[in-house]
């Protein structure tokens, strides 16, 4: 069931240039998972649309998330803002999240093998989904893109899956992107999961080949909940709500698979 | 006991709130937060004689107290509007306006006599005035004698009450006001969007697709206000007024202006519980006044 709430701010750090790591106590965390968003509420009534965040991490004791977001415009920035004890108003759980069921049968039988690539402010949503994966018996590898080597959650990967990193300089790992580390590594996979800047999404929905590719989608939204119809993406076959070939992102999605959208 | 029924065009509704066609779907999407039979009315999204893709994105964007959309009046067409969301909204206890929209003249009629038989519908919206579809339906809601000639074919065509929604994007709008009365329309609405536009500094280009979009939010409240109260003091017919609508207090206003009925817009997307909260909201108002009866305060200024 999807609610506007209240949430406590359990703590926030910023732990790379521009990069915050924020912790809230939320009766939303008992729904969460890997995959999916919710909306949050800047304190400037001049700022009125929820911001879409990632989900990077849920509690275990499903009490609180966990979310990691860059500064990128006046209501983030206020989110960053925000210290210990302070209220934040949150709309969610939003969008569908990962299936960590059909990932689990990837493998056709043999154990599975997940490949997860996350690009930039797109690696937070890979953290909760490899710790769900690995939960659920999965052999995950991470691949994980940074700029230059101020990575940020790199060394948190490291529990749940076999971590490699690409940066653009090469100051650390593979020089270049995600893919160039998949193939310096000779990862193999059955299905790959990712989230990242729109060329590095288009580039490794080729990649995947005949296998499946998951991948997350951002676009400008307003409600969150599908009902606007402000963040479409072209999909491949008739979609269900409107029958013209555009899926809401914040709701049929933010994961497709890669084969089903046109991007 | 505290009358809170008013009635447009001989439909009662149990209160004065509905929402603004377009911000809340056909409702499916808002019942997970709210009691649709709590509302006035479900005023769905605009539907056509066929499935309109809409435009491309980004469709939507922020400005200062409120937002422009382009959405482009994506919907699924009327056949799978009265297969699926028609029996959906059958099962509540509200009235349903179906907000219309099309090319021509003859998409709204199709439309309108397609909707004629369905029982469960209560009346029809006529939507003259989306800025963001270039094919014209904005003409039909700027030319006064437009107007007036699109507002008295649809009514040849429907035994249902008929509510022209009216663009705010005029130079007088109790002219449009009057049009949409001397074509026979039972009621109008206003105000759609107004147009705006915005431009991404950093990247230089323009932050929607379409360039141009329509606002809405509390920022355009006292224009919508201002233009309730002008249309409703040059007709007879009712009006239903919206335009940044967010709480108990803002609907009182707009029924002080002039307006018989009230919608919520934008506010939805930022208070999902919106629409309820302005119905307690009127009620605590009427409660603080001593107010028996809500129609007692429509037009009082």
């Amino acid at each position: 069931m999807k609610a506007k709430v209240t949430g406590k701010v359990i703590s926030q750090s910023c732990i790379a240039p521009g990069i915050y790591d924020l912790k809230i106590e939320t009766s939303l965390a008992g729904d969460a998972h890997a995959g999916q968003f919710v909306g949050v509420f800047t304190k400037d009534a001049s700022a009125l649309l929820p911001r879409p965040i990632s989900i990077c991490g849920v509690s275990d004791d499903k009490k609180s998330i966990r979310l990691v977001y860059r500064v990128a415009g006046k209501g983030t920035d206020g989110f960053s803002k925000l210290d210990e004890g302070d209220e934040v108003s949150l709309l969610g759980v939003l969008g569908n999240g990962y299936d960590i069921e059909k990932l689990s049968s990837a493998g056709n039988g043999s154990g599975s093998k997940v490949l997860l690539l996350g690009g930039g402010i797109g690696i937070p949503p890979m953290l909760e989904l490899a710790k769900e994966l690995h939960a659920a018996g999965v052999s995950v590898s991470s691949v994980m893109g940074y700029r230059d080597e101020r990575t940020f959650l790199l060394d948190e990967f490291t529990a749940f899956s076999d971590t490699y990193v690409a940066t653009e300089d090469g100051s650390l790992g593979t020089k270049g992107n995600v893919l160039d580390a998949v193939r310096e590594n000779g990862i193999e996979f059955d299905a790959i999961c990712a989230c990242g800047p729109l060329p590095m999404l288009r580039a490794i929905k080729e990649f995947a080949g005949e296998k499946k590719a998951y991948i997350s989608l951002e676009e400008r939204m307003a409600c969150g909940v599908g009902a606007c119809l402000g963040c479409v993406v072209k999909t491949k076959e008739v979609d269900h709500h409107s029958h013209v070939n555009n899926a809401r992102i914040c709701t049929d999605g933010p994961v497709f698979e890669a084969s089903e959208v046109e991007i | 006991m505290m009358k809170t029924e008013v009635t447009i065009a001989g439909v009662t509704f149990k209160n004065p709130v509905m929402e603004g066609s377009g911000t809340f779907g056909s409702g499916m999407e808002y019942s997970e937060f709210v009691d649709l039979n709590k509302l006035g009315a479900v005023v769905t999204k605009g539907v056509a004689n066929v499935p309109w893709p809409g435009n491309p994105t980004p469709r939507v964007c922020e400005v200062y107290g409120g937002m422009l959309n382009a959405i482009g009046l994506q919907n699924p067409g009327i056949e799978v509007f009265c297969e699926r969301d028609l029996p959906f909204l059958s099962k509540y206890d509200t009235k349903v306006i179906v907000n219309v929209c099309g090319r021509s003249v003859e998409d709204y009629v199709e439309v309108a006599e397609r909707l004629s038989d369905e029982d469960r519908v209560d009346m029809l919206e006529i939507n003259v005035s989306c800025p963001n579809v270039k094919e014209g339906a904005i003409a039909f809601g700027t030319d006064r004698n437009c107007l007036e000639n699109i507002t008295s074919q649809i009514k040849a065509h429907t035994k249902k009450p008929v509510i022209m929604k009216l663009t705010p994007n005029v130079t007088n709008i109790a002219e449009m006001a009057m049009a949409a009365e001397s074509g026979g329309a039972d009621a109008i609405s206003l105000i759609n969007t107004i147009t705006g536009m915005k431009i991404d500094i950093e990247r230089r280009r323009f932050a929607l697709a379409n360039k141009t979009g329509g606002m809405s939010g509390p920022a355009i409240k006292p224009v919508a206000v201002r233009m309730v109260y002008q249309a409703s003091h040059a007709v007879k017919i009712p009006v239903i007024g919206m335009g940044g609508i967010a709480t108990g207090d803002d609907a009182i206003e707009f029924m002080m202006a002039g307006a018989t009925a009230v919608s919520v817009g934008m506010m939805n997307f930022v208070n999902p519980y919106a629409t309820i909260e302005c119905v307690k909201g009127i009620e605590d108002y009427m409660t603080r006044h001593g107010i028996e009866d809500i129609n007692e305060i429509i037009g009082c200024v």
